[in-house]
């Protein structure tokens, strides 16, 4: 899969299984247990979400579940950080939007 | 509110009773207290919010230098496996995928997992929750595309994906010289690193090794707008004047897709606050430390510290602190034994001896203002 390191001079990546799920009602792929943060960055996909006030695109920053910069719906829950919500096999995850739309 | 209160589950288990010393944070300084409190005899529970131990050293594939008993020549994954096989070895009580919300009346504090809130609670807490990068503020800076370095260390290091194609760098203390080694090996062409000072902030050997990769260090410069649509496709940088004014003219536009901000980290002291421990504001310590004495204790006879939390240093001073506090906790339970003070002696003449570098005057500085 592209966007993923696959050769490193010091590591090395084990990895889950690769599993489908759904963002935005597209298809991707991506490995169970890693966040879905990474899965989507992998996929190309670096806006996560709608600023409420302003519509400003928002994207992955911290990491470490402290700047909710990543929050998004995840199964019908609102503000999931998915920065470090492991991925599961299935999951339907969206957009949050701001206030205008 | 009566669902929250129905959230709040009983989840009391046996497991989680009877708890000497509590230590929020498993990373290099939780870990190393956890490890000295219950060697000593302790009973210990670490909690930390993610699904693996060992905090920021899970990224960290440079190797670390100093003497041999600070893991020199060790890459810092590695001394996270280290800490973490030792943590199972000691039979250590682990809450993993587990963040600690609030400090509560009687001592308590609240603990989310899996979407239960549950109480726990232990004689003594040892707080080593780390710290969380700066943000500056620039034009656009909430651009996707504009990450802390210490997030895309993560995302390239620990989950192996890459941030992007070519990176600019904003800020050369060590971290700011050390991912873009890293964005280098993992195939991220790295554009520049931009440093408002007139001299490099971080270590020589880093900044050298750096230099050597061909990455040009572009002191008396910094960042005015991430330009793009929906993700950073420039960086606009300027050159500053001697009270760090823009100089006008000398504006520059580096194409990019990855804006790494590295300026440095902010103590995590929420909890703190609100346990009601002293909060001092000390700039060579980070900003907003939790006061602490050479033992680690806070203004609380019941909470200690260690690690960035305290002061915002390097992995290997994390460790030393860590151990002071698991030895000094232990001590506060259950008095003073000749292998505690050893062990706390030790760790304080090591924490000297790396702090009376020249490079690290700013730290003695900061501490004796605490």
């Amino acid at each position: 899969m592209r966007g993923y390191l696959q050769e490193h001079p010091i590591l090395e990546f084990k990895r889950g299984k690769k599993v489908k799920f759904s963002f935005e009602g597209k298809e991707i792929e991506g490995y169970e247990g890693l966040p879905i943060a990474a899965a989507l960055h992998a996929a190309g996909v670096k806006v996560l979400s709608f600023s409420q006030k302003y519509d400003r695109p928002r994207g992955f920053f911290c990491a470490v579940g402290k700047c909710s910069s990543c929050l998004m719906e995840v199964d019908g829950r609102p503000n999931v950080m998915v920065c470090m919500e492991p991925l599961k096999a299935g999951m339907n995850v969206k957009r949050q939007k701001g206030q205008k739309t | 509110m009566i669902d929250d209160k129905q959230r709040i589950q009983n989840f009391q288990t046996p497991k989680l009773q009877n708890l000497d010393i509590c230590i929020i944070g498993g990373g290099p300084a939780g870990l190393e207290a956890a490890i000295v409190a219950r060697s000593l005899g302790s009973r210990v529970l670490i909690i930390d919010d993610n699904p693996v131990l060992g905090g920021q050293l899970i990224k960290q594939t440079h190797k670390f230098f100093g003497s041999k008993a600070h893991y020199c020549g060790v890459r810092g994954v590695n001394i996270a496996e280290i800490l973490s096989k030792e943590i199972q070895a000691q039979n250590i009580e682990v809450l993993d995928n587990a963040t600690v919300v609030g400090y509560y009346d009687d001592d308590i504090i609240g603990v989310l997992r899996q979407d239960k809130l549950f109480p726990v609670k232990a004689k003594v807490y040892i707080f080593a929750t780390g710290a969380s990068e700066n943000m500056l503020a620039f034009e656009n800076s909430d651009l996707p595309g504009v990450y802390g370095a210490g997030a895309v260390q993560t995302m390239m290091n620990v989950y192996g994906v890459v941030p992007g194609k070519r990176a600019v760098v904003i800020g050369s203390g060590n971290i700011g010289l050390i991912v873009p080694y890293q964005l280098l090996q993992a195939g991220v062409e790295v554009a520049a690193i931009v440093e408002i000072m007139d001299k490099i902030g971080g270590y020589h050997v880093h900044a050298a090794k750096i230099k050597r990769a061909g990455v040009p260090i572009m002191l008396k410069h910094t960042i005015i707008e991430a330009q793009g649509k929906e993700c950073v496709e420039a960086a606009r940088i300027s050159e500053v004047g001697g009270k760090y004014e823009c100089l006008l003219g000398t504006e520059k536009t580096i194409e990019c897709d990855t804006i790494l901000i590295a300026i440095g980290l902010s103590p995590l002291c929420e909890l703190l606050y609100q346990a009601g421990c002293r909060i001092d504001y000390v700039p060579e310590l980070g900003g907003h430390v939790p006061y602490h004495t050479e033992d680690m204790i806070t203004t609380k006879k019941n909470i200690f510290v260690c690690g960035d939390l305290a002061c915002i240093e390097e992995a290997s001073t994390a460790m030393l602190e860590g151990k002071i506090a698991g030895a000094k906790a232990h001590e506060a339970l259950f008095g003073i034994s000749r292998k505690s003070i050893e062990v706390a002696k030790q760790a304080k003449h090591e924490l000297a001896m790396i702090r009376s570098s020249p490079f690290e005057q700013r730290i003695t500085f900061g501490l004796s203002k605490l």
